[in-house]
């Protein structure tokens, strides 16, 4: 029983509720940020960390605090963790913070968060946030990554550029060069933001779809239909 | 008092929250504080290094620095100037101009004047140029910065001080002029500006220490 819910908390974080997929939350970062791999990954545990703390302290406190004021704590507590690590990077991931800049405090604005602490947190015990928060912030980063990587190396021809930033000197080799190409310049504007996450939602929707014609054709032909899976 | 009560009740809540979260980011910023500063020196000396290499001062060039007022001829409200000296004699200045008619928006410089007059070099820090085209301008997407190096006043001669385009020596890029322009003309508005206020630039005042701490 308590496997089952657990298991459908990380399903619905990293698939059916996907924050950005489905639920369209956070657009604003995620559309901003987006231009390259890695400050998609930079925002994404950005935005992970505030989840998993938010989500934890909502949970601890939801039989403490007033219905009548229980938005503007979750509003504080989110707050007040965003600046935290805000300052956490600025100490020690100076450079990428340099890039994300603007985007970090933007954070607190980040619907999917304060929706998390109400719609989940407020409502389920520790453990079960916790589970929530990293796998909701987990599925936000992926999608993060991708579309960055997507626009990255449409847009410029590279993949994992300027991972130094991240990783430290060692990941310089990480960045991956497509030679010869000069870039189609859309994908890294905006527009490409725009254009890439319609694409991310089409192939997520077509592969939902598949899964569910998959299962209703198993169901309905017992045997003998197995090319049509295959 | 009894139908009060829940409010007083709801509001001390509010405020040990907002209490709790003060402390958090109080807390996180003493920790910090100290990191950050010196992240930020950091990343200013190693930009300001590569203009002036380190073997050639022997001050502390973050602190050694000077406040002028010329928005005319260097954009800003007020510029910062760094100062490089080698035992008390001039060696550059470092400008932070700023560019107010780039194609979108202000684009900040770091310019380094030799005291002889010629450019120890010139650098992007900051700019929302067009991706793809006009961030060309930066250093890490093409060379075309580095042309400032080693120019002056005389070499190219003053109306020789523009992009090709028009009748200049300086390279402009493909679907891209304003913005090069735009830096070609502040580079040479601030050599003017360093070759009319020579020594006032390099003015003992504001730098007290000079002569301490090796980068």
């Amino acid at each position: 029983m308590v496997e089952t819910g657990f298991r459908s908390i990380i399903t619905d974080g990293l698939w059916n509720n996907n924050q950005a997929l489905v639920a369209l939350l956070g657009l604003c970062p995620l559309l901003a940020v987006t231009n390259t791999a890695i400050n998609g990954l930079g925002l994404g545990l950005a935005t992970t960390a505030v989840l998993v703390s938010s989500n934890a302290t909502v949970s601890l406190i939801r039989n403490f605090v007033r219905p009548e004021v229980r938005l503007p704590v979750f509003v504080m507590v989110i707050a007040s963790f965003v600046t935290a690590i805000e300052l956490g990077m600025n100490a020690y991931f100076h450079e990428l913070h340099k890039i994300l800049g603007i985007f970090i405090p933007l954070i607190v604005t980040n619907c999917a968060i304060i929706g998390r602490a109400e719609a989940f947190a407020s409502k389920n015990n520790l453990q079960r946030s916790l589970v929530d928060g990293i796998s909701i912030g987990i599925g936000f980063t992926l999608v993060l990554v991708t579309l960055g990587g997507m626009r990255e190396l449409i847009g410029q021809g590279t993949l994992f550029d300027q991972a130094h930033l991240m990783f430290g000197e060692v990941a310089r080799g990480m960045t991956l060069k497509i030679e010869d190409f000069p870039g189609m310049l859309i994908a890294i504007l905006p527009p490409g933001a725009f254009i890439g996450l319609g694409l991310l939602i089409m192939v997520k929707n077509l592969i939902d779809k598949r899964v569910v014609t998959k299962a209703t054709t198993q169901t309905e032909t017992s045997e003998g239909a197995a090319g049509v899976t295959t | 008092m009894d139908k009060r009560l829940p409010v007083f009740i709801a509001a001390a809540i509010l405020g040990i929250f907002a209490i709790a979260g003060t402390s958090l980011v109080a807390f996180t910023h003493t920790a910090t504080k100290a990191r950050i500063a010196a992240n930020e020196r950091e990343t200013l000396l190693r930009s300001l290094y590569a203009l002036v290499p380190s073997e050639s001062v022997d001050n502390d060039m973050v602190l050694d620095t000077l406040q002028v007022k010329d928005p005319e001829q260097l954009g800003a409200p007020v510029t910062t100037v760094y100062r490089g000296r080698m035992q008390g004699d001039p060696v550059a200045t470092v400008l932070t101009t700023m560019v107010t008619d780039g194609y979108s928006g202000p684009i900040k410089l770091l310019v380094a004047v030799r005291y002889d007059g010629t450019l120890g070099g010139v650098r992007v820090i900051s700019h929302k140029e067009t991706p793809g085209l006009g961030d060309k301008v930066e250093e890490a997407r093409s060379d075309w910065i580095y042309s400032f190096t080693g120019k002056s006043l005389g070499n190219p001669s003053i109306e020789k001080w523009r992009v090709k385009r028009d009748g200049g020596v300086f390279d402009q890029f493909t679907g891209a002029t304003v913005t090069p322009r735009s830096i070609v003309t502040a580079v040479k508005k601030t050599l003017i500006y360093v070759q009319a206020n020579k020594d006032a630039l390099y003015d003992k005042q504001a730098s007290s220490d000079g002569v301490t701490a090796k980068g």
